[in-house]
């Protein structure tokens, strides 16, 4: 459940994730405005603790925070208890100290935002923790979805690329698994994590194979420098087997679309015509995020003074 | 207490002779004089009444971290010296990875000085079995077995180098001491922290496979058969190793083998919340590597249980979990944590006190883990039904890093005698939860 913070999807209900999109799908209308901001969160500060260097990431959930009316405040710390002197748990300690109502935290090391969140009064928002979850990705992904789709009951969904080491496959797994979907994932076995099954999912070593009936086609972004940890022998390759272009995406349905959490490697992962024309929707993602954080910040950042009045 | 002490009316579990029944036990000027079906008429002597109480011979642990010299503020001999007598432990081996290391005898004298001024058990130092562990140089094996050495290991920091390792193994037989390995092939366990499995893919921590551990230990049987020397593997973790282990015994390889309590009672999944206090080295593995190592335990495949405490302080496990050093602590927990075998049935009281005392006290070549008149009086009364609540915080360890801090165990060490004196006492049945 919600309540405390959003550490994962893992743990949250379908009645859940629902609310967060219904808040979503209000919330996106006031982007839309000449003037994008309401008083909702006016007086209410939010800290985004960045450990992990991330542009995009957080200018969305700082936007957010500010068209709420949020006081947002960026702290980017040195990123390792073993390089710095203050530990991480003082570093959130310190700044809880300071009363926010919300911290948003990135951490490289899977796990760091339900360790902090143990300590801290203030909700905890994970965005994003090492190999371990995305949460706000797979839920403006949800969301992306049930704007194209008109629902998520019912969808095959095929994750593409580096599951083993991706915090989005796992959140998405779990979101789009929870509402409903079918989710298949496919890659080099070198980049299929072990007992991937525990998730919920096929596994396919073949991408043909995995597309075959698909009504979602999700990207992942490869990690170039993965191929000093031996996962794959190219890009070149890498591309030729598991990149989507105009001419693999025939493998799946005639309406599916495309999704990449983005930064998008370009004709490695898509090719360069998919990643600007549709079915991709890739920017719709970016803007679909902003409503999604602004929705997730309102739900617990706005209900610990007992609940905002206006939206 | 060099008086006579007359241990009246306990169940002597005593492995050695294999006595499993009541008995008195008569112990006088450090040693035991008499172990006989009720005795009478003892005179000048204190009686101690042990009805309901087990009475065995102290443990014997094979693999301990004692952290000094160099790193007194995890422990020190003198804090893990009554950690191990309030777990029942009246014999430690300690492992070489000091501050400075126990590669000279310089530091083997060191802490054997320490031990006799600072610590209530005897303690026998693993000296390392290259110099700094830096698995290049063999250390000077005969000056520290001189010195009291009893074994020789690099643990932690294995020798990957299969060349170095045959001449380690080699070289041990002039000294007949046997190398003790943590088996894990470095190269596979690259950067894992837990169990690869179900349980690393959730979490989004890099697995470090059971393989990893599986392959070493083929390394090193295959290496002690060409040898010829005494291997023992430390802390085994998966049925693989189990399996090969049985095999090589069965075809006579001097191996021995031990298995830790957490190894023995708990699964990957402890670590799903991400608590540092739940990464060790190997890590916590899978419900059939468990009942694997515990079916090991119960035919003989493997001989001990060995604690690996590991004492870190609170400030280096409050880190990310990839951070945090690994291991346990062990001590004062061990007995209670490991009777959960007994009450489950998988081993008898005989087997386990065989596992915790007489079967390391071979191991090493110790004259130790026995209750037989003339052996020295180093016993432990247990109280196998008592439930006590355990706070690491009340313990006598310098650390806090258990996974069991703040659960209630069943089976408690009310007292523990090394050479005859009472080093340990804890409250018959007051401490009930």
């Amino acid at each position: 459940m919600m309540g405390r913070g959003l550490l994962a999807i893992e743990d949250l209900e379908r009645e859940d994730i629902e609310l967060i999109l219904d808040t979503a799908f209000h919330m996106k209308e006031v982007g839309q405005r000449e003037v994008k901001k309401v008083p909702t969160l006016r007086g209410r500060t939010i800290i985004n603790l960045f450990f992990e260097s991330s542009t995009r990431t957080r200018t969305s959930f700082e936007i957010a925070g500010k068209r709420l009316s949020a006081d947002v405040v960026n702290f980017s710390p040195s990123s390792s208890s073993l390089t710095k002197k203050e530990s991480i748990l003082d570093t959130a300690k310190t700044l809880d100290a300071m009363d926010p109502d919300a911290v948003v935290i990135r951490h490289q090391v899977a796990g760091v935002p339900k360790q902090i969140a143990d300590q801290l009064t203030a909700p905890v928002i994970n965005a994003g923790d090492g190999a371990h979850e995305h949460p706000t990705q797979a839920l403006l992904d949800l969301m992306t979805v049930v704007e194209e789709k008109g629902r998520i009951d019912g969808l095959t969904v095929t994750i593409i690329g580096d599951i083993a080491h991706s915090r989005v496959a796992r959140s998405n797994i779990y979101a789009f698994t929870k509402m409903g979907a079918e989710v298949r994932v496919a890659g080099p076995p070198t980049m299929l994590p072990a007992a991937v099954e525990c998730l919920g999912v096929k596994a396919f070593r073949s991408l043909r194979e995995a597309l075959d009936g698909a009504d979602v086609v999700m990207a992942l972004r490869i990690q170039l420098e993965r191929l000093g940890g031996a996962l794959f022998p190219s890009v070149r390759e890498y591309s030729a087997t598991f990149g989507i272009d105009r001419a693999k995406l025939r493998f799946a349905k005639d309406d599916a679309i495309v999704m990449h959490p983005g930064p998008v490697n370009r004709g490695v992962e898509l090719s360069n015509d998919l990643a600007n024309r549709r079915p991709s929707v890739i920017l719709d993602q970016v803007r679909n995020g902003v409503a999604l954080r602004m929705a997730v910040l309102y739900l617990l950042a706005g209900q610990k003074h007992g609940g905002p009045s206006e939206a | 207490m060099a008086g006579r002490v007359w241990i009246r009316g306990g169940h002597v579990l005593d492995p050695a002779s294999g006595r499993d029944g009541r008995a008195d036990v008569l112990i006088e000027e450090g040693r035991v004089i008499a172990v006989e079906a009720l005795l009478e008429g003892v005179a000048d002597a204190e009686s101690i009444d042990a009805r309901g109480l087990w009475v065995a011979p102290g443990f014997v642990d094979l693999h301990a971290h004692l952290r000094e010299p160099g790193q007194e503020y995890k422990e020190d001999i003198a804090s893990g010296g009554r950690a191990a007598a309030a777990g029942g432990f009246t014999s430690v081996a300690c492992m070489a990875n000091t501050n400075p290391v126990n590669d000279d005898p310089s530091v083997t004298d060191y802490i054997m000085d320490r031990a006799r001024k600072d610590s209530p058990v005897r303690v026998f130092p693993v000296a390392a079995a290259t110099r700094g562990l830096a698995g290049e140089v063999m250390t000077e094996m005969s000056a520290l077995v001189a010195a009291g050495a009893v074994a020789f290991s690099d643990d932690g920091k294995t020798i990957m180098d299969s060349g170095m390792q045959r001449r380690v193994l080699e070289y041990s037989r002039m000294v007949e001491k046997p190398v003790m390995v943590h088996a894990e092939d470095r190269t596979l366990v690259r950067d894992g922290v837990v169990n690869e499995g179900a349980v690393s893919t959730r979490l989004g921590l890099p697995g470090n496979p059971a393989v990893a551990e599986v392959v070493h230990v083929a390394r090193d049987l295959l290496l002690a058969e060409l040898t010829g020397a005494h291997l023992h593997v430390a802390h085994v973790s998966t049925a693989g190793a189990v399996a090969l282990l049985r095999e090589a015994r069965a075809r006579g390889i001097h191996v021995t083998a031990e298995a830790s309590p957490h190894h023995l009672t708990l699964t990957d999944e402890a670590a799903l919340g991400y608590d540092p206090n739940t990464k060790m080295a190997p890590p916590l593995r899978g419900k059939d590597d468990v009942a694997a190592c515990v079916a090991g335990l119960a035919d003989g495949t493997l001989d001990a249980i060995a604690t690996d405490h590991a004492p870190h302080a609170v400030h280096e496990k409050e880190v990310e979990f990839t951070a945090a050093p690994p291991g346990v602590l062990g001590f004062e927990t061990a007995f209670a944590v490991v009777m959960a075998l007994v009450r489950e049935g998988k081993l008898t009281p005989l087997q386990l006190i065989a596992c915790l005392a007489w079967n390391p006290a071979r191991v090493l070549g110790l004259p130790y883990g026995k209750l037989e008149p003339g052996a020295a009086a180093d016993l432990v009364l247990l109280d196998p039904v008592q439930r006590w609540s355990y706070d690491p915080a009340q313990g006598y360890s310098k650390s806090r890093n258990s996974p069991w801090a703040g659960q209630t165990l069943e089976g408690r060490v009310l007292a523990t005698f090394v050479a005859g004196r009472l080093v340990h006492q804890a409250a018959r049945g007051a401490a009930a939860a």
